[in-house]
């Protein structure tokens, strides 16, 4: 079992990453999700059965504490989001960077369905099947959340850089 | 060429993601040749997939948190163990902070010129007592002056009273082959940050914040211009980025 469990603290600083980006950069809930994860998933490793996919089954745990989380909050008044206030900094002409505060903010506007999804791809590298297998939602639904995560995204930030351009000509 | 399923919206997500076999992928390819729309939102797509790499990359770096290292349960890891664990996870991060979407060798010119400069001068600096500056904020006009002639611009210096803190003061620094200007800044708890300016030869797209943190020194630096800029301090990220949002719209609308 030992080995087992290092496996499972190999992921802590994935799972950290994960948190952190789907909470929205809030590091205290992010570590407390991870925390609540680890703990079910070490009090649980006797439930793991040994050749299937550890990081799925990880993500698994997570995705379920997750939601439960978004339950509860249904019924507290939420804490807005911490970012930065970024809408009179213009993206500097040439080239199309992506401008990284705005990004991080473009993400907090994302629903947590489509933030969760474009996560395990873009981040973790998870396959279409995997994350329809962690969600229990069918592939096609992954897929459909994918494109609107990333439309989403794409017009947040494009469509600020335009409005920002203008105000200053 | 035949192109007998028409391509969606998720077949580009699948395209993007490498989840498609290879006849579709041909076809998709294909399809995206013919399209200069839906090829540059593609593009598109994969510029903010990096960029999101970018942006969470740096918690993989992290030192894990006490919470995590003192539970019982992972007693079963052996210390030295959990080192070489946090030193990997460390050195995959820093390599992954510094894939850059700025081009290598920009990015190494600015990390040389400037954020090294920049978060050394603020060290030296900002934890000292008796002369942190040259020229104390009670003669503004003349720092300005002085640090404008010297770095043949028109500088100015933030006011960043919003965010708590007040100008200290500024001085003259020799950088790596240029001169800077540092001011500094301090709030009413004595924490201090520093903003450094310089001239360099950057590429223009490079612009864009980017944060480098040493040790307790956070940095987060952009180019405008012929200017490179680097505001240091030992807050938290959240914080230096305000005040650094805070600098570029001064110094963007005089």
């Amino acid at each position: 079992m030992p080995d087992l469990e290092q496996q499972v603290i190999a992921y802590i600083p994935r799972l950290r990453r994960y948190a952190r980006a789907l909470l929205r950069g809030d590091a205290g809930a992010a570590d407390d999700l991870v925390q609540d994860c680890l703990e079910r998933a070490l009090g649980r490793l006797a439930l793991w059965r040994r050749g299937t996919d550890l990081q799925a089954w990880l993500f698994t745990i997570m995705h379920n504490l997750y939601v439960n989380q978004l339950r509860r909050a249904h019924h507290t008044p939420a804490l807005a989001p911490l970012t930065p206030e970024t809408e009179d900094v213009s993206s500097p002409p040439g080239g199309n960077p992506v401008f990284l505060p705005e990004l991080e903010r473009a993400m907090t506007l994302l629903p947590p369905e489509q933030r969760e999804v474009l996560l395990m791809v873009v981040l973790e590298g998870l396959s279409y099947r995997q994350v329809s297998a962690i969600l229990g939602i069918p592939a096609g639904t992954v897929m459909s959340r994918l494109a609107r995560a990333r439309e989403g995204l794409r017009r947040a930030l494009d469509g600020e850089t335009q409005a920002v351009l203008r105000r200053i000509k | 060429m035949s192109e007998r399923t028409p391509v969606t919206d998720t077949d580009l997500q699948a395209y993007i993601d490498d989840q498609l076999d290879p006849p579709r992928r041909a076809e998709v390819e294909a399809y995206l040749a013919a399209q200069p729309e839906a090829a540059a939102r593609v593009r598109r797509y994969l510029e903010i997939d990096r960029a999101l790499r970018t942006l969470y990359e740096p918690v993989l770096a992290e030192p894990l948190p006490p919470r995590f290292a003192a539970r019982p349960r992972y007693r079963a890891l052996p210390r030295r163990a959990a080192a070489a664990l946090c030193w990997m996870t460390l050195g995959a991060g820093i390599a992954w902070i510094l894939k850059p979407v700025i081009p290598p060798a920009t990015h190494t010119a600015l990390t040389e010129q400037l954020v090294r400069p920049a978060a050394f001068a603020h060290r030296v600096y900002a934890a000292e007592q008796l002369h942190p500056v040259e020229v104390r904020a009670e003669h503004e006009q003349h720092l300005i002056e002085w640090l404008s002639r010297r770095l043949r611009t028109s500088l100015k210096a933030p006011n960043l009273a919003e965010h708590g803190y007040e100008l200290v003061g500024g001085r003259l620094l020799p950088s790596t082959d240029r001169m800077a200007a540092q001011f500094m800044y301090q709030n009413q708890r004595g924490e201090r940050v520093t903003l450094y300016i310089r001239r360099g030869a950057w590429s223009h797209n490079a612009s864009a914040f980017r944060y480098a943190q040493d040790g307790e020194v956070g940095t987060l630096y952009w180019i405008d211009g012929s200017f490179g800029y680097a505001l240091s301090g030992e807050v938290p990220k959240q914080a230096l980025l305000a005040l650094a949002e805070a600098v570029y719209r001064q110094l963007e609308n005089p």
